[in-house]
């Protein structure tokens, strides 16, 4: 179940991940947002992302074009 | 101190290009969790100006700069000018206020958020700057010519803070 959708396509890095940031502070424990972006290098940053801050990467889709991560607040 | 959750950059560009690594290191660093400090010293003191719209880029002296065009056919976009264009091109005036038109425009078309975006992100979720008081009296600067909430202080002050934090940056 998703609580919250942020739309990141056509941004570059860092806004993906800032955004992510900035969405997820506002979230409860266990809360799960869905993060679309078209930035390929976010691929392995959202992981990084969630490696150092202790949130749950889980899922990842990747169509080609637009890349969506479902990600559990910590 | 490996895991020390403390960051530090030192940022001495100050030119259009180069002010981006600084923000985006410092603000993906807060953004995962560390606390960032960046010491602004020597041409990085320009990042911290009120006015960003002063900000060029030097074409000349990067002559592996790639220089594409951010408008145009496919084809066209895809010539990279910067190996058909003699450096002393650059000597002429107006030429570098296009060239940093055309690298906004760049920026722009790739989704990269502009400089002031990038820096009141930082200064929104918190990374500390530091201006090098050396440097500005050098360069004439009043404490007034920059943004509000920054530090001002010198090598020491850096190096204490660095001391804590187990990455350092200089860019």
């Amino acid at each position: 179940m998703v609580d919250q959708t942020l739309d990141m396509c056509g941004y570059a890095c860092p806004m993906p991940i800032l955004k992510t940031k900035q969405a997820l502070a506002k979230m409860n424990t266990d809360e799960v947002i869905e993060v679309t972006c078209t930035d390929q290098g976010s691929k392995k940053d959202f992981k990084a992302f969630c490696n150092q801050l202790g949130h749950k990467l889980l899922s990842q889709k990747d169509d080609g074009n637009k890349i969506i991560f479902n990600i559990q607040k910590n | 101190m490996p895991n020390s959750k403390e960051m530090t950059v030192i940022a001495s560009k100050g030119t259009l290009d180069w002010a981006y690594p600084p923000f985006i290191l410092a603000s993906t660093g807060i953004a995962m969790g560390k606390e960032v400090t960046v010491f602004c010293t020597f041409y990085g003191l320009n990042l911290l100006l009120k006015d960003l719209s002063h900000l060029r880029i030097s074409p000349q002296g990067n002559p592996d700069m790639p220089m594409k065009m951010p408008f145009g056919p496919k084809w066209f976009q895809a010539i990279d000018f910067s190996q058909k264009i003699p450096n002393i091109f650059w000597n002429i005036p107006g030429m570098e206020f296009f060239a940093t038109r055309m690298m906004l425009k760049t920026f722009k078309n790739n989704g990269m958020a502009s400089i002031e975006e990038l820096r009141s992100i930082c200064v929104e979720m918190g990374v500390k700057f530091i201006a090098c008081e050396m440097t500005m009296g050098m360069f004439g600067f009043s404490r007034d010519d920059f943004i509000e909430g920054i530090e001002f202080a010198g090598a020491a002050t850096y190096l204490d803070v660095a001391d804590k934090s187990s990455q350092d940056l200089f860019i």
